[in-house]
């Protein structure tokens, strides 16, 4: 168990390492996800009340969509020098190397939307810090749906000629659930709603999805890995 | 029995073989050189034997076990066509990550003292992207060296090494074969390889043509085998 | 031998489908809120019930794949989604004919159809990567990972959807339970057989193609051997 927990840190600690010093699907992925907020605020010019109602759908599609790139990265970054050999050929369950790469995505995913959620306050002049604690909440598991199908899917798609078209066109129709989960519950916490009632049903399945997903990935990631 | 043992090996990329009916064995404390032209199978077989690949049909062990066991894992050692070191980390932290995947306890120490060995103590802390071609198979050399493995299983490693890395390299693989492992390497007909091998197997088109021990003749004339079977 | 008995089982599937559609576009009566167009309904529900139980065939195969190796459940699992993926096509057709004629207007993201809608993108992408990958065992291994978890989605598909359509329109379906007289609840069963052995057929035909293409291929690969 401690050396599952080792080798998975330690496959987390070096991707994050990695891409901290290139910085290139990060950037790429924050910029694409402003660009997105930008865009949407030139199309459909809302006012501030509009925005509020709307936020959950619209940040929910900014961090699916930036999210892609980061997503993509993870196991394409293992072809170059032939690194997913060597890490296939190590002794490493394919659930440690699975949950390291998790790990990693879920940090970066992270990051991007919290530079995302201020610019989008800023840009849409919105106050989204009302309910602060729960929308964190809703964030955190939102993005660990969205990291541990993703991360599984790269997997999937690393040798395929399309893969950055492949892995979103998987990964989105699987997601369904949680975004609609995350986005039913992001727009009235934005509005300032407090988290009961019938918002505690879409909370719960959006942690039932985490919990079944989390479970089957694992479950189903050797078989990926060996070709 | 074999340290590395392949029995009936099959492997199809769609419609083609490249791997035919392929039996053989190395024992422990030699090192058996795996001879072929380009596209004759080297690296798929390579692949298989180190768990990468499944083959279609037949079976591999290395050292008693299943190739994709993590036991047998941990004693396997594997060079390949790539460098497998990650650039935007510096040369030690790319051994300590490879020790602590291999379960070592002793990650930094066990880094360090290759980082020595190879004589890249100087350069521990820049990053890979730097190095010299030279420095870089030196590293990628202290890799798959580092954590003591009883089979080692090389893709044509002493193709393009500067001078340094091919004594290096050859002054490991014969203490690792004194030490009682089995190494596998496949080379085209290049003497620094031959030199270092006890046994010899030649591979044609996917087909075993040849096995047997490494002479003195192909020693003096690499050549020679392959025009035994009509390779020219 | 096997000819023979697709055959004999379309043939049963024609016959029953035929003496369906004669009950149900002459004999039975105009149902009271619908009017005729309602009677779509005996082939847009069968339809769901048989791309359901076709995907959920497809998920068995690939465990059994999985856990196997053996081609065939990857050949049984190809063929029962693309069979699947054509009965929930039908299944969203028939829905937008009756929508049409019911609410004005195709689509309405009523919470079966869109559950639907999106449970064929999620097979369509099966079939998508099926085609992106060359080498057969690459490709049956893949293709059954997706399998699985896409169906272990479906249910949580459909839950959603549904609550997310119940948090927007509190009005009960227009048609349920209470609505229909025994007659058509008999019916709908009624339809569902010869839909179940056309499924049955063309189930047989695609993996008998499936595996005469694998047979070329091991063919093909032995003569390049010699």
């Amino acid at each position: 168990m401690m050396r599952f927990l080792r080798q998975s840190l330690a496959v987390a600690a070096k991707d994050l390492r990695a891409e901290l010093r290139t910085k290139e699907a990060l950037n790429s992925s924050v910029a694409f996800a402003l660009v997105i907020l930008l865009l949407f605020s030139f199309a459909f010019e809302p006012t501030e009340d509009q925005t509020r109602q709307i936020a959950g759908g619209l940040l929910w599609l900014a961090f699916a969509f930036a999210g892609a790139l980061i997503l993509n990265r993870s196991f394409a970054r293992e072809l170059a020098n032939d690194c997913l050999d060597a890490l296939v050929a190590a002794p490493l369950s394919g659930a440690a190397l699975f949950l390291g790469k998790a790990l990693a995505n879920f940090v970066l995913l992270l990051a991007v939307e919290l530079i995302a959620l201020p610019v989008f306050g800023v840009f849409y002049g919105v106050n989204w810090t009302r309910q602060l604690g729960p929308l964190m909440l809703v964030v955190v598991l939102g993005t660990w749906g969205m990291t541990v199908v993703g991360t599984l899917f790269s997997a999937l798609t690393v040798n395929l000629r399309m893969r950055e078209l492949m892995l979103p066109m998987l990964v989105y129709p699987v997601m369904v659930p949680a975004l609609l989960a995350a986005i039913q519950l992001t727009s009235p916490l934005v509005m300032g709603q407090p988290l009961d009632g019938e918002l505690m049903v879409w909370l719960r399945l959006l942690a039932a999805f985490d919990i079944i997903f989390t479970a089957l990935t694992l479950a189903l990631v050797e078989t990926v890995l060996v070709r | 029995m074999n340290a590395v043992e392949a029995a009936g090996v099959w492997k199809f990329y769609g419609d083609f073989p490249a791997l035919r009916e392929v039996s053989f064995g190395a024992a422990a404390g030699g090192c058996l050189a795996l001879l072929g032209r380009n596209g004759a199978g080297k690296t798929t077989l390579l692949r298989i034997l180190a768990g990468l690949a499944r083959a279609g049909r037949g079976q591999v062990r290395l050292l008693g076990g299943d190739p994709r066991d993590r036991e047998t894992r941990a004693r396997v050692g594997v060079l390949g066509h790539g460098i497998s070191l990650y650039d935007e980390l510096s040369a030690r932290e790319n051994l300590e990550l490879f020790a602590r995947l291999y379960g070592l306890n002793d990650a930094p120490r066990r880094a360090a003292a290759w980082l020595e060995r190879t004589g890249l103590e100087r350069v521990a802390d820049a990053r890979v992207r730097e190095f010299s071609r030279g420095m870089r198979q030196r590293l990628a050399v202290a890799r798959a060296f580092l954590h003591e493995p009883r089979v080692l299983l090389l893709d044509e490693p002493f193709t393009s090494l500067d001078d340094r890395a091919v004594e290096l390299l050859q002054g490991l693989l014969a203490e690792a074969v004194a030490a009682g492992g089995a190494v596998v390497l496949s080379t085209h007909q290049l003497r620094e390889a031959l030199e270092l091998a006890t046994h010899v197997v030649l591979l044609v088109r996917g087909r075993l043509a040849h096995t047997g021990e490494r002479t003195a003749a192909m020693l003096e004339d690499p050549g020679w085998l392959y025009r035994q079977y009509g390779e020219g | 031998m096997r000819e023979r008995i697709l055959i004999l089982l379309a043939g049963i599937a024609a016959g029953l489908l035929a003496h369906n559609l004669f009950i149900i576009l002459l004999q039975l009566p105009d149902e009271r809120l619908q009017g005729a167009v309602f009677r779509v309904i005996f082939f847009h529900v069968p339809d769901a019930w048989t791309a359901f139980l076709l995907f959920f065939a497809a998920m068995v195969a690939s465990i059994l794949y999985l856990a196997t190796g053996n081609l065939r459940y990857d050949a049984f699992a190809v063929a029962s989604t693309e069979v699947g993926l054509a009965f929930a096509l039908a299944n969203l057709v028939t829905g937008m004919i009756w929508g049409a004629n019911i609410w004005g207007t195709p689509w309405t993201w009523d919470a079966r159809l869109t559950s639907m809608l999106i449970g064929c993108l999620l097979y369509a992408g099966y079939l998508m990567l099926r085609h992106a990958v060359e080498d057969p065992t690459e490709r049956a291994k893949n293709a059954a990972v997706l399998s699985i978890i896409a169906f272990a989605d479906v249910p949580i598909i459909f839950f959603s959807i549904r609550w997310w359509r119940r948090m927007l329109h509190p009005e009960p379906v227009v048609w349920g339970g209470g609505f229909m007289s025994p007659d058509y609840w008999r019916m709908l069963f009624l339809n569902w057989a010869p839909l179940l052995l056309l499924a049955a057929v063309l189930l047989a035909i695609r993996m008998r193609q499936e595996e005469q293409q694998r047979e070329l291929e091991a063919l093909r690969r032995r003569a390049h051997a010699l």
